[in-house]
């Protein structure tokens, strides 16, 4: 397994993003939600989790789950970078021959269990981290949700089963990135006061930069707390990150850009001259 | 204990991956949590979660039994057991408690007259509907070691016929009647109401009427060879169900003789509707379901039919 420093991070996010960048065009994908938690999974992955390439199939390796599943950019940039899947297969983006299509499926290696329909995998990681403490290993289950997916009342119903069962190796992660599809979150269902919500629940709640590398593996390398409770971390993040155009907008979760738009946000993202968008945009509430 | 009870905890002390989950249902498992330790978990009333819990297990390598009303589990997890059950195939048994009239007083939001279709309709999800504790005891093993996800009809009333010991999905049993030659009526049914179909039987067979009565067992895998030959040696095949007429039993005959170019006399008897909640006797008699009904229902078709092929005839 290699191992990186947290100095080498940012480059490799900046990869990530680009490989984000590269699958929006031609049918396009989920670019701003891609965007924000990017640096999260990059840190997840090659710091935090106990897996790599070499031990995808490993009984005790760490499992991520993705559950807000649209992420699948964010999180296939992150599988070419770290070897579990060529680079090369990123151009099969949405191509009826391979399986990356927009939401993430076991066909591809690193991905534990499929996802698409919101609020399933808090459940299914519970399991999964219920399993590993019958087994005596010290695996931690990681699940990566969405702040809007919080809406589904079956992340509140597995929040208080958790708790009942004590499951302390079981780590949710929030991306609080404060829109919903092409909505900001506190506009539709506020969900603040959030740490407060999820400390009445009985949950260990620890919030974090979600763009702050330094900061992540503060608050990481004390996780799990094992003292009988499940642990969320509510991690800030900004929809769209690194590519000021599209920072932020709502009408900029899901982009088709032209490639030319692309090599221009590409640009943008390495800190040169700002791109100029004229592809179409989600029509906003 | 409860036979099954006793073969669920047989079958999680004899294999370590068995699990038993319950959506804080426990009438048919009061002693599993003093008797199977860890190896029971009650999530509280979250049927969601428990489907989501079972396939976090079975990916991991668990057989998962849950348990809840089979109304809600059918309906309230159906996402949940279409996308995390279904999907990826996982080895997860849904136990549906009260189905069908089962659920006599309790009224329409815990009547599962729709679970059949619904748990058909969902690719690798397979469903067994045994007729009483007895059929229940004959295939329950082989349903939860056949790693495949099956929902199941769960009864526990007591037999009304000597079963075959013989189980396999996908094969019905014969359990009233000739197996081979002509019949004059064939009354394919399956769980509760195979009690009535064997009444009705013997009503119309002391009318010297030829009757066949089928268990159906399983309604997916589905035993169409069964089906196929009903259709060439009964005058008349009857589909017996609690269930809604739309995907349920009578569904699967049509599709099944649509396929294969037959055009038989078929009398479906099931619900177009949710039935009149009371007690099991009475809403047996009041939807006209209790084997004297439905040995009025069969003599009145067979009349009708009678009728007609006399009108064909005459029109030659």
């Amino acid at each position: 397994m290699i191992e990186y420093h947290l100095s080498e991070l940012p480059a490799f996010a900046l990869r990530v993003r680009e490989h984000i960048l590269r699958m929006s065009t031609n049918g396009g994908c989920f670019t701003g939600a891609s965007l924000s938690c990017t640096d999260l999974l990059v840190y997840l992955y090659t710091t935090y989790l106990r897996i790599s390439a070499d031990t995808l199939d490993a009984p005790d390796r760490d499992v991520l789950l993705l559950s807000k599943g649209h992420d699948l950019p964010a999180l296939y940039g992150v599988f070419a970078e770290l070897g579990f899947i060529p680079r090369e297969r990123l151009k099969n983006h949405l191509r009826v021959h391979d399986d990356l299509y927009w939401h993430p499926n076991r066909n591809i290696p690193g991905v534990e269990f499929h996802s698409g329909s919101l609020g399933h995998l808090l459940s299914v990681g519970l399991g999964m981290a219920v399993d590993i403490r019958m087994c005596g290993l010290e695996s931690r289950v990681v699940v990566v949700l969405g702040d809007g997916e919080l809406n589904e009342g079956s992340i509140w119903e597995t929040c208080l089963t958790a708790q009942a069962l004590r499951v302390d190796n079981l780590i949710a992660v929030i991306d609080r990135n404060l829109f919903q599809a092409n909505v900001r979150t506190e506009e539709l269902i506020p969900l603040e006061p959030l740490t407060t919500k999820f400390e009445a629940f009985g949950w260990n709640v620890e919030t974090v930069n979600g763009h702050d590398f330094g900061d992540l593996h503060s608050v990481f390398r004390e996780l799990p707390v094992r003292n009988g409770a499940p642990t969320v971390v509510i991690a800030d993040t900004q929809r769209g990150r690194g590519v000021p155009s599209i920072v932020e907008r709502a009408d900029r979760w899901f982009c088709n850009f032209t490639h030319e738009e692309v090599g221009a946000l590409i640009e943008e993202l390495h800190g040169n001259t700002q791109a100029t968008l004229t592809s179409e945009t989600l029509v906003v509430r | 204990m409860i036979p099954y009870e006793s073969i669920l905890l047989e079958c999680v002390r004899t294999d370590q991956r068995v699990m038993v989950l319950t959506a804080e249902n426990r009438g048919h498992m009061r002693n599993a949590p003093a008797l199977m330790g860890d190896r029971f978990i009650d999530v509280g009333i979250a049927e969601q979660t428990m489907i989501g819990v079972a396939a976090g297990l079975a990916t991991r390598g668990r057989i998962v039994v849950t348990h809840a009303l089979a109304s809600f589990i059918t309906l309230r997890a159906f996402e949940f057991i279409r996308d995390d059950v279904g999907i990826p195939a996982l080895p997860v048994i849904m136990v549906g408690m009260v189905p069908g009239v089962l659920s006599d007083a309790n009224g329409p939001t815990h009547q599962a007259i729709d679970d059949v279709g619904l748990m058909r309709g969902i690719p690798n999800i397979n469903v067994f509907c045994p007729a009483d504790e007895e059929d229940l005891k004959i295939g329950l093993r082989d349903i939860i070691f056949s790693g495949k996800p099956y929902y199941i009809r769960y009864t526990n009333a007591p037999a009304s016929v000597d079963h075959s010991k013989v189980f396999a999905p996908g094969v019905a049993e014969v359990v009233v009647g000739p197996t081979i030659g002509r019949r004059d009526v064939t009354i394919l049914t399956y769980g509760t109401l195979l009690r009535q179909a064997v009444l009705a039987a013997s009503k119309l067979t002391a009318q010297g009427i030829v009757v066949q009565v089928i268990n159906m067992r399983t309604l997916k895998p589905i035993d169409e060879q069964r089906i196929l030959e009903v259709s060439f040696n009964s005058d008349l095949v009857v589909t017996l169900e609690d269930h809604l007429l739309t995907g349920g039993l009578y569904s699967i005959v049509s599709e099944i003789l649509i396929r294969n170019r037959r055009s038989v006399d078929v009398l479906p008897i099931g619900f177009d509707t949710w039935f009149r909640p009371a007690l099991l006797p009475e809403v047996l008699d009041h939807e006209r379901l209790s084997g004297d009904h439905v040995a009025r229902r069969i003599v009145e078709q067979l009349q009708r039919n009678d009728e007609r092929r006399s009108m064909e005839i005459s029109y030659v």
